[in-house]
């Protein structure tokens, strides 16, 4: 190639990025401005840890490669290879049990230089299953459509639950259940499946948890009734947050975290640090941040070219929203403490990266958006 | 693409109605995720600026907590200020689990570098069932200086392990007065139900025996507590306000260490048990139990080798005889009765009985022995006491019945608890009806009242019962209960406080004539020309007054079945001597108990003059 092609051609390829470009690029900066929050926030609660940083900020790395090159890939293709991804992911959780190691719960798999969680993979297996399921299907869904939803829905998220993950469990299931839900599954029906779905839940559900899950529940009811066992994680939590007050006591000046009062300081409980430091203003801003990527989310689904897509990217940023609602009703002492990490703040590689590519998808779905719509 | 669905109805996909349905549904959506977001900020509003202050004040809190400083033990001393038990320096290995993170892997390191026993482990293990994992736990109690300096230095590779300096109990005197003042040992589980927690904050010991337990208040002390900033594993980082403990109260005992000495080295390595007490108080002088064994070996937790050896070792060592033998008093109780017969007016101190070596009841098929074949011919009592004479101590005993007898004889005190400060002396059988029909459920026979009269039969009595009983007889039939603790010392430098006596019975001894005439009968014991001890009697610069027994093996306590004939003679007997002196004005009275001695005067004797000799050839203080 001469440089003079080449130069033609990039001039083509700037031209066409900046009139069409294929990716958002409001969400990408958003995602990028959350991830950066993140490794702020983990530097200070990792006390200073760049080793730990470094780490994340690989993973990170590694999750927007994945978010451009799941970009790239057509709608088409994704939804085509839909029941194969789901088929193999299936597979790989029902292996889980027999291979499977981790600390509590069974449910790591080691491949080689690193560890998987099967689990995750359901993340964007399940949801793209079901809009792969209800794509050529008369919408709102009739009641056979929803037997076959409730069974693709139903055996991953119970193989998850008994693992025992009942934190991922909980967003696999609402992934698919979002898409069930944006298919326009009629009022009479969310509210009668609803009813019965939670008492069922409720009480099998509580036959099959483990006793510590069971005791979390238990204490979310009535932390201070073991304030030095079970009850300690959420009232030291709710300590970080309630003494940040509204400005925070600053960057890198968390004594709950620093003094090592709040256990999963990086992990599950690192948006109590960020509460404490940053206060009331700060958590309101990255709040709003999630909702931005959440709105932006939903808008991008609602220019989508076909059913598959739109069910998807919809699941998708609905699912997002999950996340933020547990971790953030944990932390506060408003929900029970599950474990799900606060996306893309919380250290910990698989979500970030399972997150990231499927923002990859959303990205990939909004390059192929319907142009008629704008 | 609009495509028909099938059979089952009728109904068209349609692409833009579908879009409008998810576009309505995806606005629903939002508004529901709006809707929990400003739940959420609710909720953060509420903890952030509503209950901040609640939250600042526990957070600050967070940092601030109160650590319990444990008190030093009181020490104990004897008579003279002679230490018996002290604190010393001690390095202990302690693991915080929680900061460790691998427990198992932190200890198999640590055993690569000291030795860890696995009774060490097994109690750590134990421990660590016990407690949360943010608490210390002890793996090591005594570290030896090479151990802390390794550890010194491979520390960086044992987070959550540290070595702390605290003081731990030890017993200078080894095994002389293991029974007596007992051993501190770590607080178990048992302990733990039975123990105040708050008292007990940072304490790892408690009293398990002897004085040791018996005055476990006195000893502990106050517990201290100071508010140190820390972080959540406890590491202080600066003390804020500080309440110093308060040390344990200093006993001083009634015990003479050099009698004590003395007293064990009597015995020569023969089994048995002396009980020395100053008639005129109830002080216990001295108190031996033998064989005896080294307490200090308990104080953190005795090895399973050192224990097992302890309990296959012969005679029992850890069996405390003083106050938890029981035995037959033999011809020790004679001077009891004596005293009966002349104050219940059965008899004058002349009055004579003749011994014809064998004895017999009217109308009963048995006969009683003298130890003498042939008898002893017509004795009075000062005769029937130097010899020993079996046939007048039946007659009278038959002539006192067995319900004045041991009416008589309970007010030394016999068949009862002494009262003494410390836990678990025996009750003792003083032979009755009441006793017999509630143990035995059988009536009385005359017979058993003959055999009472020479210490025989049911008779259960302790070496400090009868050593109790001789001082009570030695004082004129003033009964001062036996007592340990002479006085108690706030600290080091704080005055002694004498512990008030417990009040003397008044005597039940009503003509002081009786007693002159017993005093003089057993006087002749030791220095009468037929006195059985005469032997041990002679050259004694003070008159002492005694009493030898013989007994049969007593072998209700010991539970196991025992065929006399089985066993060598001598080993089936005890031998028993009660004295007190100078006896015109006691200053000890002494019981002695040696366990498999050929008779009470040839073996026990000997015992008893040197103990009464260690104590009165000594400059009084």
């Amino acid at each position: 190639m001469n440089p003079v092609a080449i130069r033609v051609y990039l001039r083509r390829w700037m031209a066409r990025l900046l009139s069409r470009p294929t990716l958002d690029l409001p969400l990408l900066a958003a995602l990028i401005l959350l991830c950066g929050v993140g490794l702020v926030v983990l530097y200070s609660a990792s006390g200073g840890n760049l080793n730990l940083v470094l780490n994340q900020s690989a993973r990170l790395a590694l999750g927007f490669a994945l978010l451009l090159l799941a970009s790239r890939v057509p709608p088409a293709i994704l939804r085509s290879w839909t029941p194969w991804l789901f088929a193999t992911s299936l597979v790989v959780l029902l292996l889980v049990p027999l291979i499977g190691s981790g600390r509590s719960a069974r449910s790591w798999i080691d491949v080689g230089p690193f560890f998987v969680q099967p689990a995750e993979l359901l993340k964007l297996s399940l949801p793209m299953m079901v809009a792969w399921f209800l794509h050529d299907r008369v919408l709102p869904p009739g009641w056979g459509t929803l037997l076959v939803c409730a069974v693709l829905i139903g055996v991953p998220t119970a193989l998850i639950v008994v693992q025992p993950d009942l934190g991922t469990g909980m967003v696999v299931a609402a992934s698919g259940v979002f898409a069930v839900f944006l298919a326009g599954l009629s009022w009479p029906r969310i509210a009668l499946i609803g009813g019965v779905g939670t008492t069922a839940a409720g009480l099998i559900g509580w036959q099959f948890l483990h006793e510590y899950q069971r005791n979390r529940l238990r204490m979310f009811l009535d932390p201070e009734s073991d304030p030095l066992g079970a009850g300690w994680n959420i009232i030291q939590a709710e300590i970080a947050v309630g003494s940040g007050g509204t400005f925070g006591k600053g960057f890198a000046m968390s004594t709950q975290a620093k003094l090592d009062f709040l256990p999963e300081h990086t992990t599950d409980f690192i948006f109590a640090v960020f509460a404490e430091e940053f206060g009331l203003i700060g958590v309101v801003l990255v709040l709003a941040l999630y909702a931005f990527i959440i709105g932006r989310g939903l808008w991008i689904a609602s220019n989508a070219r076909d059913t598959w897509s739109r069910l998807l990217a919809g699941a998708l940023s609905l699912t997002f929203f999950v996340y933020v609602m547990v971790n953030g009703g944990m932390i506060t002492g408003l929900l029970p403490v599950v474990g799900v990490p606060m996306p893309l703040i919380s250290y910990g590689g698989t979500s970030a990266v399972s997150l990231l590519a499927g923002f990859g998808i959303l990205q990939s779905i909004h390059a192929h958006r319907r142009l008629a719509a704008a | 693409m609009p495509r028909l669905d099938s059979n089952r109805s009728r109904r068209i996909k349609e692409s833009a109605q579908e879009l409008a349905l998810f576009r309505r549904r995806a606005m629903v959506g939002f508004a529901i995720v709006m809707a929990c977001l400003l739940v959420l900020s609710g909720r953060f509003v509420l903890l952030q600026v509503f209950r901040h202050d609640e939250f600042h004040g526990r957070s600050e809190d967070n940092r601030i907590k109160p650590r319990a400083l444990p008190p030093s033990r009181g020490l104990i001393y004897d008579r003279q200020g002679r230490l018996l038990a002290e604190n010393v320096p001690q390095y202990r290995l302690q693991i915080v689990p929680e900061q460790a993170g691998d427990v198992d892997a932190t200890v198999t390191g640590l055993r690569a570098v000291m030795s860890i026993s696995d009774d060490e482990l097994e109690r750590f293990e134990e421990e660590r069932k016990l407690r949360r994992s943010f608490n210390s736990i002890p793996l090591k109690l005594q570290m030896s200086e090479l151990d802390a300096a390794r550890f010194a230095v491979h520390r960086f590779r044992f987070p959550g392990v540290e070595v702390v300096p605290y003081l731990t109990r030890y017993y200078p005197e080894g095994a002389l007065l293991a029974h007596l003042v007992g051993y501190v040992g770590r607080i178990d589980t048992a302990d733990r139900a039975r123990l105040e927690d708050s008292r007990y904050a940072g304490t790892s010991h408690v009293g398990k025996s002897g004085i040791e337990r018996y005055y476990e208040d006195l000893l502990l002390g106050q517990v201290g507590y100071e508010r140190v900033e820390t972080d959540v594993l406890g590491r202080a980082l600066s003390t804020l306000s500080r309440v110093p403990p308060r040390q344990g109260r200093n006993l001083y005992l009634s015990i003479d260490l050099e009698l004590q000495r003395a007293a064990a080295a009597a015995f020569e390595g023969q089994p048995g048990a002396a009980v020395a007490i100053d008639p005129r108080t109830g002080e216990v002088l001295a108190m031996v139990s033998l064989p005896t064994f080294d307490p200090n070996l308990f104080i953190n937790g005795i090895s399973r080798a050192d224990y097992a050896a302890l309990l296959a070792a012969p005679y029992r060592p850890l069996f405390h005889r003083a106050v938890q033998g029981g035995y037959e008093p033999g011809s020790t109780i004679k001077p009891f009765i004596a005293l009966a017969g002349l104050e219940l007016g059965l008899r004058r101190p002349g009055d004579t009985v003749f011994s014809s070596g064998q004895f017999r009841l009217p109308g009963l098929p048995q006969v009683w022995r003298d130890w003498k074949a042939g008898g002893h011919g017509r004795v009075d009592l000062t005769e029937a006491m130097a010899q020993s004479v079996n046939t007048y101590f039946y007659q009278l005993a038959f002539d006192l019945g067995v319900d004045r007898l041991g009416g008589y004889l309970s007010q030394f005190g016999f068949g009862a608890p002494t009262g003494i400060d410390l836990s678990g002396e025996i009750v003792g059988v003083l032979p009755s009806r009441a006793w017999k029909r509630a143990n035995l459920a059988t009536e009385w026979y005359p017979g058993e009242t003959v055999i009472a009269g020479i210490g025989q039969g049911y008779w259960v009595v302790s070496p400090l019962q009868l050593a109790s009983a001789t001082a009570t007889l030695a004082q004129g039939g003033l009964r001062h209960p036996p007592h340990l603790l002479m006085a108690s010392q706030d600290g080091i430098d704080a005055a002694r406080e004498m512990v008030a006596l417990p009040p003397a019975t008044p005597t039940f001894v009503r003509t002081p004539a009786n007693l002159d005439a017993v005093r003089d009968s057993m006087i002749a014991v030791m220095h009468g020309p037929t006195g059985t001890a005469r032997a041990f009697g002679a050259g004694a610069p003070w008159l002492i007054a005694g009493k030898s027994g013989t007994a049969q093996r007593y072998t209700r306590r010991d539970g196991e079945a025992y065929d006399e004939t089985r066993v060598a003679e001598h080993l089936r007997h005890r031998a028993l001597f009660v004295a007190y002196a100078p006896a015109q004005a006691p200053q000890i009275a002494v019981a002695v108990v040696v366990e498999h001695g050929s008779s009470g005067t040839r073996a026990a004797a000997p015992v008893a003059r040197r103990i009464i000799d260690a104590w009165l050839t000594k400059p009084t203080p």
